[in-house]
């Protein structure tokens, strides 16, 4: 116990401090957003690139938590759908039973290259070329895959947040 | 036999008791690799003789070449103490059918039922017909590695015609767990039939993401497949496209610069790093141990970043190219990543110490899911679950290609076969990777990191074969007028998540995400 404590204490903080945010005026997000997303993962095809991308987002790097968001394990609980992978036809029906288990209201996160468009797994006959083929994308978060940084700053935006200037 | 640009005609297989391949071949190749041709009749008793002595099948697929020969070939290929045992065979298109090995090698089954449903031919001998990797995206008389695929008729419905083994008996209650978990993992489906809390049964289903992979390479050009190569498995991103690369190569007779092999086994190394540190973090998470994982993630995101900074990215994706490396380490670099590979070490060390005497952690992984040695001899496991349990086997010592040749890698054992084994041989990887990066980038020799792959008229095929952090990664290529004409990936999971439903059984539900990702197997490397 006495090292664990003390191990806990060495790491300290880690990693930056979370940008300080304020509510973005034009943003369309529900107000209730603000301050605390619970956050449904779907991986439709991804190669596992971008979820290893989301478990370092909640590390002690990130403070994801901090800034009020989390995953949740049910749809039933979340505000917001992130999902990676092109989408393969295997997953549609399983990813629209999970979107339409959500409350609204809901936003949808389409994160990676292959969810956006396909990516290096466009024009395949077993995908979709991205989420926005079978369900209505509110945000698309590129890049293969898209680092911690990048995850944060678009949950921030659909949560109606702005980095303060 | 097959056309190779490198094949040396005057060897012969030296193993005698592997009479039936008298025939084969060796690839004039750095990798150990015999190739033949069978007859229909001879290819279980290949397997049979490969299996009597101790060998095991690293992969299985089949190409469409109705056009250029007799019918379809099926390919195999195994591992015998000479290398790799590569066989084709010729299967008669109007029967479309060939002698299972599933009987011999129990991992052949699902390879074989996956063929089936991208291949259209039937492996005979064994009751099991479902599908493996169709569920419903395609219709079951359409087969997407035929030359003739229309692609019409594709469909989006949910697999609801799957039959699961039927319950053993009244009292047993089914719990279906995914395709979607509660974590952020990847998809698949996992039936359990318990009993109270002690799971009786255990059947995966699989397939969710397949992504049409095999199909999607043919027609690439050499860089458009080492992209996607890189990323058939994310997690695995260096593994594999060194695989492809080694295959590549092979077909080109390229000479790959002695630098450019170094850094790729730093690429490597650092690969297992990253994975065996969120994997150790995320077992004691499963374990009720926050503490784990936030020391562990925090290990592995400062290694992450190392790699962004000195490297390029931050798994590692597209830094191995077929021909070399897409980058280079300065001298202030090298410096940089010594340290920071020194202050891993004490911190591992530190860590390791307290999850040994945490009593709590103790209780949940010792003596837990165990695969005997030789339950996992007779599945032929490899890799870190392998090696947990008895099967002292590593690419990188048994058939080290360089650098691993100038490196004298430690193999990591252990013989508890449980999880807590699988932790001990990740502990002891993560250690001996940072004694050999320690060693590589102290030698690290001078030179250049790329040689300029010479693709015209490219024809051939290659084969390559990489000790990814999991288990071996296995690649087959044919290539022709510098195009990718087929390949054939193979992920060890395709071995080891068979062993998976075996070893949890008589454990608690509640225990298998412990087990499950004491294992860490992959979906997306196994669907395709």
């Amino acid at each position: 116990m006495y090292r664990i404590l003390r191990e806990a204490l060495r790491l300290g903080k880690a990693g930056e401090k979370p940008p300080r945010t304020q509510r973005d005026p034009a943003s369309a997000s529900p107000s209730c957003f603000r301050h605390s997303l619970s956050i449904r993962h779907v991986d439709a095809g991804s190669c596992n690139g971008c979820e290893l991308e989301l478990h370092a987002l909640g590390g002690p790097h990130y403070g994801l938590e901090q800034a009020g968001f989390r995953f949740t394990a049910s749809p039933r609980h979340a505000d917001v759908l992130t999902v990676s992978g092109p989408v393969a036809r295997h997953m549609v029906a399983a990813l629209h039973d999970c979107h339409n288990a959500m409350p609204e209201p809901r936003r949808i996160i389409a994160i990676g290259d292959c969810a956006c468009s396909g990516g290096v797994f466009r024009g395949s006959y077993a995908v979709m070329d991205g989420v926005a083929e079978t369900l209505p994308v509110d945000l698309q978060i590129p890049g293969c895959p898209p680092n911690p940084d990048a995850l944060l700053q678009g949950l921030l935006r659909v949560s109606g947040d702005r980095a303060e200037t | 036999m097959p056309h190779c640009s490198s094949m040396d005609r005057d060897t012969i297989m030296p193993n005698p008791s592997l009479r039936v391949l008298a025939t084969f071949r060796h690839w004039g190749t750095t990798l150990p690799v015999w190739s033949g041709r069978l007859h229909k009749d001879y290819w279980p008793l290949a397997a049979q003789n490969i299996r009597a002595q101790g060998g095991r099948l690293l992969a299985l697929w089949g190409e469409d070449r109705r056009t250029t020969e007799a019918g379809y070939l099926v390919h195999a290929a195994f591992l015998s103490e000479t290398g790799i045992v590569r066989t084709e065979m010729i299967v008669d298109p109007t029967t479309a059918a060939y002698p299972s090995l599933a009987a011999i090698f129990p991992g052949a089954l699902r390879m074989e039922r996956a063929l089936y449903d991208l291949l259209g031919i039937r492996a005979t001998g064994v009751n099991d017909t479902r599908p493996w990797l169709r569920h419903a995206a395609w219709p079951a008389d359409q087969f997407p590695l035929r030359t003739d695929f229309s692609g019409e008729g594709l469909d989006i419905a949910a697999d609801r015609d799957y039959t699961f083994l039927p319950a053993s008996s009244p009292d047993t209650h089914e719990i279906p767990v995914g395709p979607i978990h509660a974590g952020i993992i990847e998809p698949g489906h996992f039936r359990f039939q318990v009993l109270g809390e002690e799971i009786l049964r255990l059947e995966e289903r699989f397939g969710y993401t397949h992504k049409g992979v095999e199909r999607l390479f043919q027609g690439l050009d050499v860089a458009g497949g080492a992209r996607l190569a890189g990323r058939i498995s994310g997690d695995s991103t260096v593994a594999y496209a060194w695989s492809y690369a080694q295959a590549v190569e092979q077909i080109t007779s390229t000479q790959v610069p002695e630098r450019a092999q170094w850094l790729r086994a730093l690429c490597l190394e650092r690969e297992r790093l990253a994975n065996h540190l969120g994997d150790l973090g995320a077992i004691g998470n499963d374990a009720g141990l926050a503490f784990a994982l936030t020391q562990f993630q925090a290990l592995k995101e400062d290694l992450l970043r190392e790699n962004q900074h000195y490297f390029g990215h931050r798994y590692l994706m597209d830094r191995v190219l077929p021909g070399g490396v897409a980058f280079d380490l300065t001298a202030a670099a090298i410096a940089a990543l010594q340290g920071g590979g020194r202050t891993l070490k004490t911190a591992v060390r530190r860590l390791q110490e307290i999850l040994a005497e945490h009593g709590g952690l103790r209780d949940r992984v010792v003596q837990l899911g165990i695969i005997p040695p030789e339950r996992a001899a007779h599945l032929g496991l490899m890799g870190v679950a392998g090696r947990a349990s008895g099967q002292a086997w590593d690419l990188r010592v048994q058939f080290p290609h360089p650098p691993y040749d100038q490196l004298q890698v430690q193999m990591a054992t252990a013989t508890g076969g449980d999880v807590a084994a699988r932790m001990a041989v990740r502990f002891q990887e993560i250690f001996e990777s940072l004694r050999l990066q320690e060693e590589m980038l102290r030698k690290l020799p001078d030179g250049n990191i790329y040689h300029p792959l010479d693709l015209q008229d490219a024809v051939g095929e290659g084969i390559g074969w990489v000790e990814g952090w999991r288990g071996e990664i296995f690649f087959w290529l044919r290539i022709e007028h510098g195009q990718v004409r087929r390949c054939h990936p193979q992920d060890p999971s395709w071995t080891l998540w068979p062993a998976l439903e075996e070893v949890v059984l008589r454990d608690i539900v509640a225990d298998f995400p412990l087990i499950n990702k004491s294992f860490n197997l992959s979906y997306s490397g196994h669907d395709l």
